[in-house]
């Protein structure tokens, strides 16, 4: 592949969980505006994968490297991977009671704005983006003023996480299950604010158990995790191989 | 506490009083804090220095008689090193004034900055005399006038004192008498000056009178002693205390705060407490023991207490509310954070004795660091309190796992009328809310402050516009270095 177009270039992983090897000399890179998909069964190592380019503190560099717009990512602390571009949709989003999702999410951006130096955002700005944004995904204006997800249901949380994704930009999301959980018209909401945003200088890492979601979201590559390593590369007509077949086959080989 | 410096003898002191009956001691600012030490020439003293009246004298020598007799309370869920009051100062005129900001610790300067609070009130804060850079007299004079076209009086208690003694006479330790307890008694005897506030029959004070104008008239000592009366009809909202951290020596910080509200009258009081905390380790900082209580005397009266508790090595107080008057509402709405070695037990009594009483208690506790944070409260309804009403909430946040949280409430009801309910929550900030905010770029200081103005949000929402910004920026200020 062409390094020089890459993005995110992850050569060799080898990453613990606990003193346990969860991702195991897995290799994979990602160049600007590419849509990549990881599926496998459970246990392969999929959010670990996710946690580790995010920087979770629970995930431990036994050996390898990963280079993210050049640097080496592990210089980098959460919130300057964050800054950098590097977002992370959780599948299981966490609740801040009392913080309004408006005020975390102005917090988050000014903060990426002030890590490059940019002026704050204003609060009209802000308020306009906000609320475009969360038309594209059919977010009722009320979550706004609301808790970050304090009470919210699973598909609501997932949404939040969407909409905090078009309000960042970032240049390469790490969507962790969002389809999880998921009913078809939510997921269909989903798909419209990711693809709006599917453009050369965003790219996608959607890791998911099902193809449902790739139905909707057409991914450049899509590659089979297993055991913490990647055991098969290919379009999307893959999704539709695993579909039908399940993961078995790949495993055994 | 200060280094112990005991004096028996006040052979200093007695010279200091002839020169009083000789000279009259006239407005000294530069005069120097008294020997340590406390007799009854000591309070003498005081009062000369003063001009007060007799009456007052003889208050404030009966005071120190009965605190004589009385033993410092233990009942508290604090760790208090010893305190010898005779090793203490108790007329701590202002400190030598410092000639420019450059001679201010630069960490305090800071901190100030970090505060947003502007360059001339830094200085001032920190104990600059900026006299002749800016003209803060006149400042004063302008609000002076537009509060006395509304017959408002709002002056230091010392002014109160010659100025309007009738008042004086009438409202004094009515609310908190001097046998209150230990450190109400104290004050009483040794208070140096204070605030004054009357609003009359039918006035809402046209704006918020805060103590920031006062520190600008003078510098008050660690005894200082606040009435507000608010007479029929009329309404004030007051704010306590300044949003800097008043990095001081002086150790005990013993206030008195009496409010009261007649018919139909409404008294909002916010405090924002921010002494010096001590340090990392837990040396030093003040100790915070303030009496401070509010009597609805009138029908249909209100006082509401809101409070934000940062600063002070150990903040002991329970701001009340008197429930005499009926249909009358007290309310109280808190959050205390302790940090580091920082102790609070804090809390609020609700009495209710009129019919129809309501009350209502908000609290919240955050404790981080090694701190410890008590919740305590009474809700008392006596028999005659037909149809009283309380609502309590207290809720705790830890940040971290060396910390601790207590809550101790107690009700005696004596009216089978009376609706209550109480909540409480207990929770922790959480490796994963912080992951979450620093996933979205913000950093974990700032992620920590976030989740803490949430859990505050209903408090917070209570304080005056301009100071819930303020109050936010001080949250944040002083939880740096709760974690990592």
């Amino acid at each position: 592949m062409n390094k020089k177009n890459s993005l995110l270039s992850i050569n060799n992983l080898k990453v613990s969980i606990a003193e346990k090897i969860i991702i195991n000399g897995l290799n994979l890179t990602i160049n600007h505006g590419e849509v990549h998909a990881i599926m496998g069964p459970n246990g392969s190592g999929k959010s670990t994968l996710a946690k580790t380019l995010a920087g979770h503190p629970e995930c431990e560099i036994q050996s390898g490297s990963i280079s993210y717009l050049g640097k080496d990512l592990f210089d980098l602390s959460v919130e300057e991977r964050a800054n950098e571009g590097i977002f992370m949709g959780f599948q299981y989003p966490i609740e801040i009671p009392g913080l309004s999702n408006t005020a975390f999410l102005k917090a988050a951006l000014n903060a990426k704005k002030k890590s490059q130096g940019d002026e704050e955002i204003t609060a009209v700005d802000f308020l306009k983006e906000l609320k475009h944004n969360a038309e594209v995904i059919g977010m009722d204006q009320a979550f706004l003023n609301r808790g970050v997800n304090e009470g919210f249901s699973g598909g609501e949380k997932k949404r939040n996480e969407i909409l905090q994704m078009m309000m960042l930009k970032p240049r390469l999301s790490i969507l962790d299950e969002t389809d999880s959980g998921l009913d078809i018209d939510a997921m269909k909401t989903v798909a419209n604010g990711l693809n709006s945003m599917r453009r050369k200088d965003s790219s996608f890492l959607l890791i998911t158990h099902y193809d449902r979601l790739l139905g909707y979201i057409k991914p450049d590559f899509v590659h089979v995790l297993s055991k913490g390593q990647i055991i098969q590369s290919g379009d999307s007509t893959l999704a539709n191989q695993l579909e039908e077949k399940g993961y078995e086959w790949l495993v055994k080989t | 506490m200060q280094p112990s410096n005991t004096k028996k003898s006040n052979p200093e002191i007695e010279k200091v009083i002839d020169q009083n009956y000789q000279y009259g001691f006239v407005t000294d600012i530069e005069s120097e804090t008294i020997p340590p030490g406390l007799d009854e020439d000591v309070v003498r003293l005081i009062s000369a220095k003063k001009n007060e009246p007799d009456f007052l004298l003889e208050w404030r020598l009966k005071a120190f008689r009965h605190w004589q007799k009385m033993k410092q309370p233990t009942w508290g869920q604090l760790r208090i090193e010893d305190i010898d009051f005779q090793s203490i100062s108790y007329f701590s005129q202002p400190k030598q004034k410092l000639k420019s900001l450059d001679e201010v610790d630069p960490d305090l300067l800071l901190t100030y900055e970090k505060l947003g609070i502007p360059l001339h009130e830094r200085a001032k804060l920190a104990g600059v005399a900026v006299d002749a850079v800016f003209d803060s007299v006149s400042v004063t004079t302008t609000f002076k006038e537009k509060l006395a076209e509304a017959g408002v009086i709002f002056c230091s208690f010392s002014d109160a004192v010659k100025e309007h003694p009738d008042l004086i006479k009438q409202y004094l330790g009515k609310v908190v008498p001097y046998r209150d307890n230990f450190y109400a008694a104290l004050n009483a005897a040794v208070f140096s000056d204070g605030s004054f506030v009357y609003i009359p029959k039918g006035v809402r004070c046209p704006m918020e009178l805060s103590t920031y104008f006062r520190i600008n008239e003078a510098n008050t000592g660690q005894f200082e002693r606040t009435l507000i009366i608010a007479d029929e009809g009329s309404h004030v909202s007051y704010l306590e205390g300044c949003t800097a951290p008043m990095r001081d020596e002086n150790q005990l910080h013993a206030a008195v705060v009496e409010l009261i509200a007649l018919d139909d009258a409404e008294i909002k009081y916010s405090t924002v407490q921010n002494w010096y905390p001590g340090d990392e380790e837990g040396k030093g900082g003040i100790y915070n023991f303030v009496t401070k209580r509010g009597d609805c005397r009138g029908k249909n009266s209100k006082i509401s207490w809101t409070q934000i508790e940062t600063g002070s090595a150990i903040t002991w107080k329970y701001p009340s509310c008197i429930l005499r008057g009926d249909n009358s509402v007290g309310e109280f709405y808190s959050i205390a954070l302790t940090n580091h070695y920082q102790q609070a037990d804090t809390g609020t009594k609700m009495v209710h004795l009129g019919k129809n009483t309501k009350s209502k208690v908000i609290s919240k506790g955050i404790s981080a660091g090694h701190a410890q944070n008590s919740y305590r409260g009474l809700i008392s309804v006596s028999k005659n309190a037909e149809y009283s009403r309380n609502y309590t909430q207290c809720d705790s946040l830890l940040i971290g796992g060396e910390c601790g949280a207590h809550t101790f409430p107690s009700m005696e009801i004596h009216n089978s009328t009376t609706t209550l309910a109480h909540e409480a929550t207990t929770s922790k900030v959480a490796d994963e809310q912080l992951f979450y905010c620093r996933q979205r770029g913000i950093d974990e200081e700032e992620a920590i402050a976030l989740i803490v103005s949430g859990f505050c949000k209903e408090v917070l929402n209570k304080l005056p516009m301009e100071f819930a910004v303020e109050a936010r920026a001080l949250l944040q200020v002083n939880l740096e270095g709760a974690v990592g």
